[in-house]
């Protein structure tokens, strides 16, 4: 009785639709370019009958081999910025949540999450400017620096929030036995922290594969990634080939949140069970 | 023991812990920022590049005119303040938006039963995981002229001729409010999640109508994930490069196109893109501290 | 949970491996071109790839002066050839960024039309080769507008129907030489009256125009966003090629014409490579491939009977017979330049 009392006060007329609609939104002009890539037609607006060809394109067409290059760039940049900042990242977040009351915490705090703050186009000027003063080569290395750095604060968050939730004293009872402090971290702590710290990694595994603004920035002669490669032919104009290659991207992201939707709830269940 | 001892188990590591984290971002962003401070004083070269000379010229270029010659007494440049302003614009409109459609989603998500709540989480996360210049693109082929949208409606017969939405500021508006949507939904979800119903049940108890619940007990209780919201989509917005790049056209310019173009463009003129960045970077600061304020005294108040 | 860490971390680990791995694979040298976009086939630098085991890299830019703003920021060293248009030969020369190419170092460089060989940007070319020569007018669509096209007119004073649907190039060069064209005043003035006029008709022009676009000044056109737009003459045949009812503009005031050039970068890494690519490019067969590719002129002999015939009688190689000649844009001494960068600062804000 009471609980569908409750019910009736929670509802707000309207709210459905808008959440509807919301959905609708979101996913109205991805779906478009998803179907539309299997357009057989090579003018983008006309629907010719269903076809691969533009996947066969992507993958043995002319710009194939400078596509795949530019894939490779992407992920193995994601890959080694995501491994630099979640390191970093998990070592700042026990620096943090488990090191008590001190001065200068807050500015810390602030210094970790900077790379959020600033406005991307200040970050990849500024990045910009700075690697062309100490005249630092653009190229591979400079993308990957400046990848690691805004990744920071995106695996710091979810690792910080899932070791506020671990009670403290898991590693106490282990340092109380004598543990080493990389005993403790490594044997109690780090196996409870594992679905932050995997949150933690594909959230910057993602940003990094997600970036261009800095990237367009700081890239060298002759090193694209996948955004930027992407930018260069749609200034152009939007070829059917450029929706078959954001299918797959589109494909990859959902991909991963799929996965790290299951790594966080398998992770909540272990934890409270 | 007091909870503070409890939660410092590896306080004597703090520095070495903390040190990595310090010195990339110090090194790598802080450094950085100050250079770009710097330039934005230096002189620039002619035909782009910059020499090593004070000069306040790109701060005078970007609030005074001259006049062609550079001889006439100095007016006010509207053209750069312009260009903020209508930023600054744009990007309320687009959190406006984004508040508006996403409160009630955020709202209706939250109440429902934890397994949709879930569903509805993942289809909203979905679309952030996605590319953003990907996720522009598709915009733009959606409502340009030849696109399919004008298609339809004109198979449709609604309409005779296409509508022209791109290059314009329509178009940059739903390119910000489609770019940063997601990001006013989870924090306003989360707020309501925490929010105890009761407080609802009791307002109810007391007459109060539904929406006077909303208005005078809901909305104060997840404030904190509004605020959230709006700065997680306002401050992105405002610095935005790809949506006024690709769905605006030379009308439409905002502080983050006028930025690019001093680096990427043919301006070549590093020392005014420096000093339009820290402009932003001012403005953004403070909007955040604006935020960091009204956080704190929150905290007072509890 | 473990298992499932590890093989995240595994599987990170291995992509950096694989990664580095996959930058030491080298083919025996390389060459980096900074080129403009759409302007070279991409199975043309495959074969020079092939020929000469050399792993070709290729940025791309859409307008001189952003060559040149890039080059001055840093970039130079980076690249070993560029391909200015003529007039930013003469400033990167003046610049000191180009390197010379000594006597005998091109083995192919016999070939350049006799015509092209002591050219006013480079005299003797010691820097730079031809690469393709063409024309800056404009392309309208003649469905939207079925007035008289030839006239500059069409951009800086446009009828009502093509108001607010014209895409302009963003290059400051071009647009501003051209605008001079309109007013029939020197591509250096230094008189304030007519830079005075020139920067009153960019004000004006500009609330006519759509969009600044280079890149896209093809796209624009074929997908309806524009019905009229600045272009090049073998952009506008490929763009016309894609819609019939664009028709590229002799306008009766004039036009611009322009030679790109093949420049050797001074710091080239790749020096020798270079040197290759320019000799391979300086071959009928190839250069000819690009000819037909961009629907642009060589500068080179024994080119003509490689052509499409497509390109030896489309209109946009072929201005008619009443089209007056096409002018070069000038290079203006500093003080003059800094006026009309102003000018150009104005209509892009």
């Amino acid at each position: 009785m009471k609980t569908k009392a409750l019910d009736q006060i929670k509802r707000y007329p309207g709210f459905f639709p808008m959440a509807v609609l919301c959905l609708f939104l979101l996913y109205t002009p991805l779906v478009i370019v998803m179907i539309y890539s299997f357009n057989d037609s090579p003018s983008i607006t006309l629907w010719g009958g269903f076809s691969l060809r533009w996947y066969e394109d992507v993958f043995f067409g002319l710009e194939a081999a400078k596509l795949r290059k530019a894939a490779w760039n992407s992920v193995s940049i994601a890959a080694m910025a995501a491994i630099c900042a979640t390191t970093i990242a998990t070592a700042a977040a026990v620096g943090m949540v488990r090191s008590g009351a001190w001065r200068g915490k807050t500015a810390s705090f602030a210094l970790l999450n900077l790379p959020i703050m600033v406005p991307e186009i200040v970050t990849a000027v500024a990045t910009l400017i700075f690697f062309s003063m100490i005249g630092f080569k653009a190229g591979y290395a400079t993308i990957l620096i400046a990848h690691v750095v805004f990744c920071i604060p995106f695996a710091y968050l979810p690792i910080a929030a899932r070791l506020e939730g671990i009670d403290s004293n898991y590693e106490q009872a282990a340092l109380d036995l004598y543990a080493t402090r990389w005993q403790a971290f490594k044997r109690v702590l780090l196996p409870l922290l594992a679905p932050g710290i995997i949150s933690g990694f594909l959230l910057a595994f993602i940003i990094s594969l997600d970036d261009f603004i800095i990237t367009n920035f700081v890239k060298g002669a002759g090193v694209e990634t996948l955004p930027t490669a992407i930018y260069g032919a749609i200034r152009q104009g939007i070829k059917p080939n450029i929706m078959a290659i954001s299918t797959l991207m589109l494909l990859v992201s959902i991909l991963f949140v799929t996965v790290s939707y299951f790594v966080g709830r398998n992770g909540e269940k272990k934890h409270e069970g | 023991m007091s909870g503070l001892v409890e939660k410092s188990s590896f306080g004597g590591l703090r520095k070495p812990l903390l040190l990595p984290a310090w010195l990339t971002i110090g090194f790598f962003l802080v450094i950085p920022v100050l250079t770009m401070l710097v330039y934005s004083f230096l002189t620039k070269e002619f035909r782009g590049g910059v020499l090593w000379e004070f000069s306040l010229a790109a701060y005078d270029q970007f609030f005074f005119d001259r006049g062609l010659f550079g001889d006439e007494p100095p007016k006010i440049e509207w053209t750069y303040i312009n260009i903020f302003w209508r930023s600054i614009v744009q990007a309320a409109v687009a959190t406006l938006i984004c508040l508006v459609i996403g409160f009630p989603t955020a709202y209706f998500i939250a109440t429902r039963s934890p397994q949709t709540r879930n569903i509805w989480l993942f289809l909203i996360t979905v679309p952030y995981w996605v590319n953003l210049l990907i996720r522009t693109v598709s915009m733009k082929f959606l409502i340009r002229d030849t696109g399919p949208l004008n298609h339809w409606l004109m198979q449709a017969g609604i309409i005779d001729s296409p509508i022209h939405m791109i290059n314009t500021n329509f178009a940059v508006q739903l390119g910000l409010f489609y770019s940063y949507l997601p990001f006013m939904v989870l924090p306003i979800y989360a707020s309501v999640e925490r929010y105890n119903f009761s407080l609802s049940e009791a307002s109810a108890d007391l007459y109060a109508g539904r929406w006077t619940t909303l208005r005078r007990i809901v909305l104060p209780s997840v404030k904190p994930g509004i605020i959230a919201g709006c700065i997680l989509v306002f401050v992105p917005s405002l610095g935005a490069f790809l949506a006024p790049d690709l769905l605006g056209g030379a009308k439409t310019f905002m502080i983050g196109t006028l930025i690019e173009e001093q680096f990427k463009g043919a301006a070549g003129n590093w020392p005014f893109g420096a000093a339009a960045s820290m402009l932003l970077l001012s403005l953004v600061m403070v909007v955040l501290l604006f935020y960091a304020s009204s956080q704190s005294k929150q905290a007072l108040h509890h | 949970m473990k298992t499932m860490f590890k093989t995240v971390t595994t599987s990170a680990a291995l992509a950096v491996a694989l990664g580095l791995g996959s930058t030491a694979a080298h083919a025996e040298g390389s060459l980096s071109i900074y080129h403009w976009f759409e302007y070279i086939p991409q199975d043309l630098l495959d074969k020079f790839a092939k020929e000469h085991d050399v792993e070709v890299t290729m940025d791309t830019f859409d307008s001189n002066e952003a060559m040149l703003a890039s080059l001055k920021a840093g970039k130079l060293g980076s690249y070993d050839v560029a391909v200015p248009g003529d007039y930013m030969v003469e400033i990167l020369a003046n610049e000191d960024m180009l390197d010379t190419i000594a006597e005998g170092e091109l083995a192919n460089r016999g070939n350049i039309e006799d015509k092209w060989v002591d050219v006013a940007f480079d005299m003797g070319r010691k820097h730079s080769i031809p690469y393709q020569w063409g024309s800056t007018s404009f392309s309208v669509n003649t469905e939207v507008y079925k007035g008289d096209i030839n006239s500059t007119s069409v951009l800086f004073d446009p009828p009502a129907e093509l108001s607010g649907k014209i895409n302009v190039l963003d290059s400051s060069g071009e647009v501003l030489a051209l605008a001079s064209i309109h007013l029939g005043i020197p591509q250096c003035s230094t008189d304030r009256d007519q830079l005075k006029a020139l920067n009153a008709l960019m004000q004006e022009s500009k609330g006519h125009w759509a969009s600044f676009n280079s890149d896209g000044a093809k796209d624009v056109l074929v997908s309806g966003d524009a019905a009229a737009g600045m272009i090049w003459n073998g952009f506008g045949a490929k763009a016309r090629s894609e819609l019939a009812t664009l028709e590229y503009s002799y306008p009766k005031e004039g036009y611009i014409v322009w030679m790109d050039n093949v420049v050797l970068l001074k710091d080239a890494p790749n020096r020798a490579n270079a040197l290759k690519f320019m000799d391979f490019l300086l071959e009928p067969e190839n250069i000819a491939a690009v000819s037909n590719f961009a629907q642009y002129s060589a500068g080179v002999k024994g080119v003509n009977e490689l052509l499409t015939e497509e390109l030896k009688t489309s209109r946009e190689s072929n201005p008619p017979a009443d089209a007056p000649a096409g002018s070069f844009i000038q290079v203006c001494d500093e003080p003059t330049q800094k006026l009309y960068e102003q000018i150009w600062t104005n209509v892009k804000k």
